[in-house]
């Protein structure tokens, strides 16, 4: 006997009638998209107009221009006489300054804040209870104002706070000790990121011919050659110095060292509290995402309980946490935004002064608009892409 | 046949004699919970250790050596004390502004009447007894009863022009008026999202996937700079009302995925069920299908909402003066000036007070499971 599968129903002919389902469908989507098409046109004829009495120009031909306004904090060389472009340039390497150190920061401080949560100990998994709800249920522009004004009453730098030394705190912001990093120092690092991707391939590779013949490899004097004597050699070859430079205070203000500036700190405090209490959450309930039998049994192998959770339930928590998390990570960099309240240079308060110099509002919105579009992009294709890599594989 | 013996039936074994430090219950509990292993007994210390000496410093700071009145707008005494210990003179001194802007002094009971109205209609909103279509009317006639507390200019209360607004009511005002309206939108982009039709549904997505790939910084920025640009000549409205625009458009986005949310967990049967009865579309979505899908999603939406009450803070960049706003411009007083953390500190309280009461009733609701 055969089974016969359903058919679908015929397709209803086509008619201008309204009685037809089809017709009916176009003529909606014609009246919807007619609809916005006008409002959109309405809008832009208002807008010509608009700009033609207040004889603004449009286009972009203002980024070719002098700037003139001022960045004080920024890693690439800018002043004041550079062009508007090369200012907003400035400013996208700002956000993505502050957004990849809060990322990576914001991940690490969650991860062990959710972790504490599920502690045993009581007094452990209470404080990171009160952490999170305390962090999660203040404004984030309220905290980054707060943690602004916590960083201005600090003392001058004459005053400043030496936690350890070479480190100074004050209300010139942090200043660390630095490394001078010319060429040589450069070669030597770029040698050791290629050695640890060189080791890392080689380890894939020796780990699945142990899996397929089941001998045991030694892999870690791969590692030691690679990423560790080949750049020291490179190193003693090319002489370079890893002499480290102390700051120190001159006058009022410190000389050497690496300094990050009240805003940029504030910032970034702000922004790693508030989303590595949302992100906390994510890992806790994705560590309790994976079955109780799990731990049961890992345990019952006589695997230690640090073993088992990087190496048993983490692994199987990340496909739950992933998702989640990128959303996180989007809003910490849309989040980075509120720069502009503490005067931190990033791409939309380089934009607002723009906007406020040149009144080429238009412009200036779009660009912060195409610039935070294509970051949340990047970030999105990458986790989507890690999320593939660590997807559970079922035969 | 044997019997199967019952393990609750078998005799226990007699277990080892409580005796000494197992003895006392409150000793036990200590050592189960902070004391099971050495690693845990470290911790413990350590972090009671911390824990004293914050706590020991900030009662210091914030009660012992604390300033709680001064004389008039003399703060010599505070300025004294500055960095020793906290000036909560400030908070009497201010807090009629910081909740309720430049409203007129006088007047101020009907801000803090809407504020109340709106506490009276969460707590409405939250039970589950209103769960039904007539809620829509009851938030219809709050709001505006709201309306017309604030603006006045009937019923012998006095006109007061929306630029005097200011503080709490105006952060209430921006967050719940961006749910009832932003819900509304949000549900028919949901709706489209889901349309069989390819056009509706291409422009429901780019809607949605453009407001939440920017910041709602650039959406204010938009509605305050831009959105003069783009009315015709001589027409233009009030910065709130922009904002608040621009906030509702924000919050259709975030809430159309929501709702969309709740419109996959509805089984297909329910369509075709109705599709079987002859009803139409929009009948349809009303009657059958909405009323499960929004009731999936209620957890959800209370967090989205939370989301929004604080995010709408972020109107201080555009200079409306909602809580943050006026708490901001408080300590712009010269006498003032240095003492703006007990005012964060105490404009963090009232923020948090609403934030967590919400964030708690989501997760009440959650443990109970999707309601029938």
């Amino acid at each position: 006997m055969t089974i016969s599968t359903p058919k679908r129903p015929p397709r209803q002919p086509f008619s201008f009638s309204l009685q037809n389902d089809r017709f009916r469908a176009l003529l909606w989507q014609i009246l919807v998209i007619g609809t916005a098409v006008a409002l959109i046109a309405w809008l832009w004829s208002n807008a010509l107009h608009n700009l033609s009495v207040r004889r603004i120009s449009t286009g972009f031909a203002f980024l070719g221009r002098e700037a003139g306004m001022p960045i004080s904090d920024s890693l690439l060389s800018y002043n004041p006489k550079d062009t508007y472009l090369w200012a907003f340039i400035v400013g996208v390497v700002n956000t993505l300054r502050v957004a990849v150190i809060g990322i990576v920061l914001a991940t690490i401080v969650g991860t062990l804040v959710g972790i504490s949560r599920l502690s045993p100990n009581w007094l452990l998994s209470r404080l990171a209870a009160i952490y999170v709800e305390l962090l999660r249920d203040i404004p984030l522009l309220l905290q980054l104002l707060f943690w602004y004004v916590l960083m201005q009453g600090l003392p001058p730098a004459r005053g400043a706070f030496k936690p350890i030394d070479g480190v100074f705190l004050s209300n010139r912001g942090l200043i660390v000790p630095s490394i001078a990093l010319d060429s040589g120092q450069l070669w030597v690092i770029g040698t050791a990121i290629i050695g640890f991707v060189l080791f890392h391939l080689l380890r894939r590779r020796l780990l699945a011919q142990q899996v397929q013949d089941g001998h045991p490899r030694r892999i870690w004097p791969y590692g030691a050659l690679l990423i560790v004597a080949i750049p020291a050699l490179v190193s003693y070859a090319l002489g370079v110095s890893w002499a480290i430079t102390l700051p120190e205070l001159r006058g009022f203000n410190f000389v050497g060292g690496w300094g990050f500036a009240p805003e940029y700190f504030a910032l970034v405090i702000a922004l790693v509290t508030y989303t590595s209490a949302f992100i906390a959450e994510i890992v806790r309930s994705g560590i309790q995402a994976v079955h109780r039998g799990q731990w049961d049994a890992a345990l019952a192998l006589g695997l230690r309980k640090s073993f088992v959770l990087r190496k048993i339930v983490l692994p199987q928590a990340l496909r739950v946490i992933i998702p989640p998390l990128t959303s996180q990570y989007l809003n910490l960099t849309k989040n980075s935004s509120l720069a502009v309240a503490i005067g931190y240079q990033d791409i939309v308060s380089v934009a607002n002064t723009t906007l406020n110099q040149t009144g080429q509002a238009i412009e200036a919105i779009a660009l912060i608009m195409a610039v935070f579009l294509t970051i949340s992009l990047g970030i999105s294709l990458f986790m989507n892409w890690y999320n593939a890599r660590i997807a559970l594989v079922e035969r | 046949m044997t019997a199967v013996t019952d393990l609750d039936q078998m005799p226990r074994p007699k277990g080892r004699k409580r005796t000494g430090l197992d003895a006392n219950p409150v000793l036990r509990w200590l050592r189960a919970n902070l004391f099971s292993s050495i690693a845990s007994s470290i911790i413990t210390v350590l972090l009671f250790a911390l824990i004293a000496k914050m706590a020991i410093s900030f009662v210091q700071w914030g009660i012992l050596d604390a300033i709680w009145s001064v004389p008039g707008n003399n703060t010599a005494a505070c300025r004294a004390a500055r960095g020793i210990g906290a000036c909560w003179a400030v908070i009497p001194e201010k807090y009629r502004f910081i909740l309720f802007g430049t409203y007129p002094f006088d007047q101020q009971w009907r801000p803090g009447l809407a504020v109340l109205l709106f506490i009276a209609l969460f707590i409405i909103s939250s039970r589950r007894f209103f769960w039904r279509k007539e809620l829509i009317l009851i938030w219809a006639v709050t709001l505006s009863l709201i309306g017309l507390l604030m603006w006045g200019g009937a019923f012998g209360l006095e006109f007061v022009s929306q630029e005097r607004w200011g503080g709490l009511p105006v952060t209430l005002i921006l967050a719940t008026f961006g749910l009832a309206f932003g819900f509304p939108l949000g549900i028919l982009v949901a709706l489209g999202r889901r349309s069989k039709l390819p056009a509706i549904r291409s422009l429901c997505v780019l809607y949605v996937e453009l407001i939440r790939g920017v910041p709602l910084i650039s959406l204010l920025f938009m509605a305050s700079v831009m959105f003069p640009l783009f009315m015709p000549d001589g027409f233009n409205i009030d910065k709130l009302l922009r904002a608040q625009i621009a906030i509702v458009l924000f919050a259709g986005a975030y809430l159309a995925e929501v709702v969309r949310g709740g419109l996959q967990a509805v089984p297909r049967g329910q369509h075709e069920a109705a599709d079987a009865l002859g009803l139409s579309y929009w009948r349809k979505q009303w009657l059958i299908i909405l009323p499960q899908a929004i009731r999936h999603v209620i957890p959800p939406l209370v967090n989205t909402f939370i989301a929004f009450f604080k995010d709408t803070s972020l109107v201080l960049i555009i200079g409306i003066f909602d809580l943050l706003t006026t708490a901001k411009t408080a300590i712009i007083d010269p006498a003032w000036q240095a003492f703006s953390v007990e005012v964060y500190i105490f404009v963090a309280l009232i923020y948090f007070g609403f934030c967590f009461a919400m964030s708690r009733y989501s997760r009440h609701l959650e443990a109970q499971g999707t309601p029938r």
